[in-house]
């Protein structure tokens, strides 16, 4: 692997482990299997883009990317706990429901934001080289996001989210009401996934309603590494942890992918194949490891 | 204080499985008592405790808390002001929040929940010192994940959280029958304790006959959905074992004899 591609590879674990905190909210802490996030990744990236193309300032755009991300993450939570819809299937509907509707707002399937203003901007335009200025732009907002995420779960509301994942009757017979901290949480993550997607976008130069393709696995595999290698005994490192994840899966993809055996090497395309191969292994591995160890 | 009148409740209505739980039950709980509840198996007990609770809602009747026609209320929002224990002590704390998390989510209960800080270190005193009363060296484990605790333990510690907001009512539903002797006999008194303290008014669902009588200022027993004898004052102090056995069997007669008339 050069370095060029190394750097790259941790650009994109950054910027995806924005996505990949999204994900740890709904996937471990709610105990919601959201797959809306295959949906409301684009839909961050077609916000932002049309946005831009309309001439609005990029960090604003970002800003109604957050909020169309939590309106998606709304609709699915509503379906399922107003509805009485299973979480995954609410999600799926949420998920297939955004294809059409990023279309709609981008007026097509995809968008060049080629020449436009972007974050990027104000960071080059300091003299910093563009190869560099993603990773600091991506790095400066995937901490903020996981400070802001780590004190937020622990204020009173905070509090009240991860007692609803880990114990619903206890948190209800103290007076909360589950299914709005459930609709508040699975929102936020949203917001977050769909920030991701506006800054992959910006830092793609496109938006294509094809992008969220394989999202929620890719999330689920960042979180499993992040917790197997780094740990997760309390809130903050659990999403650092998470954060990291999503860094050593992009650069395990990078590596994978400049391999070679023979006249064989994997494309771009044998990605889902590969993150699914990865997950099922994170997956089985304590298993197996506890029925080894039992002998 | 609470007031049930014509409650009844249906389980799987319409259906081969349909349970009869509660047969149009009225009674008025003054403020103030302390009520065991004793019935045998699906006599309908815990059906009158969760919808007093607001669990479920019912299929007829009303209910009213304090003056409060709470009927539609959903459980949350009866948890302002009614407070639980269960029989899992596993159901009333969260196993992977800490000990001072968990109480200071007891100590929102029913109020709004917003961005200030979740644990508050003036808070911290009091929290020691109400563990200190339980005895068993939780004080000095302010930090530790209460899924570190035993049976025992988090039970206890579930009585103190529901009372750390003095509720209206208290609803204990056999909230010693998973513990081992000693360990229930410990929560029992410190339910006494918390209950004479506070002045609340209980309802406490026991299988025991003797916690029954020794316990509380008014007795009741269920059966089939209905209350077959309510006792309360002189009448409850001197009654013995025996009698509510008596009373029991007389109840399962009845419903021998009318099984014998309709086979006849």
């Amino acid at each position: 692997m050069t370095v060029y591609a190394a750097l790259g590879a941790v650009e994109q674990g950054l910027v995806y482990g924005i996505m990949v905190i999204g994900v740890y909210l709904t996937f471990r802490i709610l105990d919601f299997p959201d797959l809306t996030v295959d949906g409301s990744l684009p839909l961050g990236a077609s916000i932002s883009a049309v946005a831009i193309t309309n001439g609005i300032n990029p960090y604003y755009s970002l800003m109604f990317a957050l909020l169309g991300g939590f309106v998606a993450g709304m609709i699915t939570a509503i379906l399922n706990t107003k509805f009485k819809i299973l979480h995954l299937l609410a999600s799926i509907l949420t998920m297939i429901a955004l294809y059409s509707i990023n279309i709609r707002i981008m007026g097509g399937p995809n968008i060049a934001l080629l020449g436009s203003a972007t974050v990027f901007d104000a960071v080059i335009a300091w003299g910093i080289p563009g190869q560099y200025a993603g990773i600091l732009i991506f790095a400066v907002f995937a901490l903020a996001v996981t400070g802001f995420i780590v004190w937020f779960l622990k204020t009173e509301l905070g509090m009240a989210i991860l007692a609803t994942g880990d114990n619903p009757r206890m948190i209800t017979s103290l007076g909360v009401n589950t299914h709005m901290v459930i609709i508040l949480g699975v929102g936020l993550s949203n917001g977050l996934v769909a920030l991701s997607g506006a800054l992959i976008a910006q830092n793609q130069g496109a938006a294509d309603v094809g992008m969220g393709i394989g999202t929620i696995i890719a999330g689920l595999a960042s979180v499993i590494i992040g917790e197997t290698i780094f740990g997760d005994n309390n809130i903050a490192r659990a999403f650092v942890a998470a954060l990291l994840g999503s860094i050593v899966y992009r650069l395990a993809i990078a590596l994978a992918l400049g391999l070679e055996f023979g006249g064989f090497s994997f494309s771009p395309s044998d990605l889902n194949l590969i993150t699914a191969v990865l997950v099922v292994i994170a997956l089985i591995a304590p298993n197996i490891k506890k029925k080894v160890v039992a002998r | 204080m609470i007031s049930l009148d014509n409650c009844s409740k249906y389980f799987h209505k319409g259906s081969v499985n349909e349970v009869f739980a509660l047969n149009s039950i009225s009674i008025d709980i003054d403020e103030g008592d302390f009520i065991s509840i004793i019935g045998s198996n699906g006599a309908g007990k815990s059906t009158l405790l969760n919808s007093i609770a607001g669990v479920f809602m019912l299929d007829s009747g009303t209910i009213n808390v304090g003056n409060r026609d709470v009927t539609t209320w959903p459980e949350y929002k009866r948890a302002k002001f009614i407070s639980r224990v269960f029989q899992d002590p596993l159901l009333g704390t969260c196993p992977s929040a800490t000990i001072e998390q968990n109480m200071a989510l007891a100590k929102k209960r029913g109020q709004w929940r917003g961005f200030s800080r979740g644990v508050k270190a003036k808070d911290r005193p009091m929290f020691q010192e109400k563990l200190k009363m339980l005895g068993l060296g939780l004080e000095n484990r302010l930090q530790d994940r209460v899924g570190l605790l035993s049976g025992g333990q988090r039970q206890a510690l579930t009585m103190l959280m529901a009372t750390m907001v003095r509720p209206e009512v208290l609803l204990l539903d056999e909230h010693i029958a998973a513990l081992d002797p000693k360990t229930a006999n410990q929560i029992l008194r410190l339910t006494e304790e918390i209950v004479g303290e506070q002045e609340l008014t209980t309802l406490m669902i026991t299988h025991n006959m003797k916690h029954a009588i020794e316990f509380g200022n008014r007795l009741i027993m269920l059966h089939q959905g209905r209350i077959i004898s309510d006792v309360a004052g002189e009448e409850k102090k001197s009654l013995t074992v025996n009698d509510l056995l008596q009373k029991f069997y007389d109840s399962s007669e009845e419903e021998l004899v009318t099984d014998a008339m309709l086979l006849a």
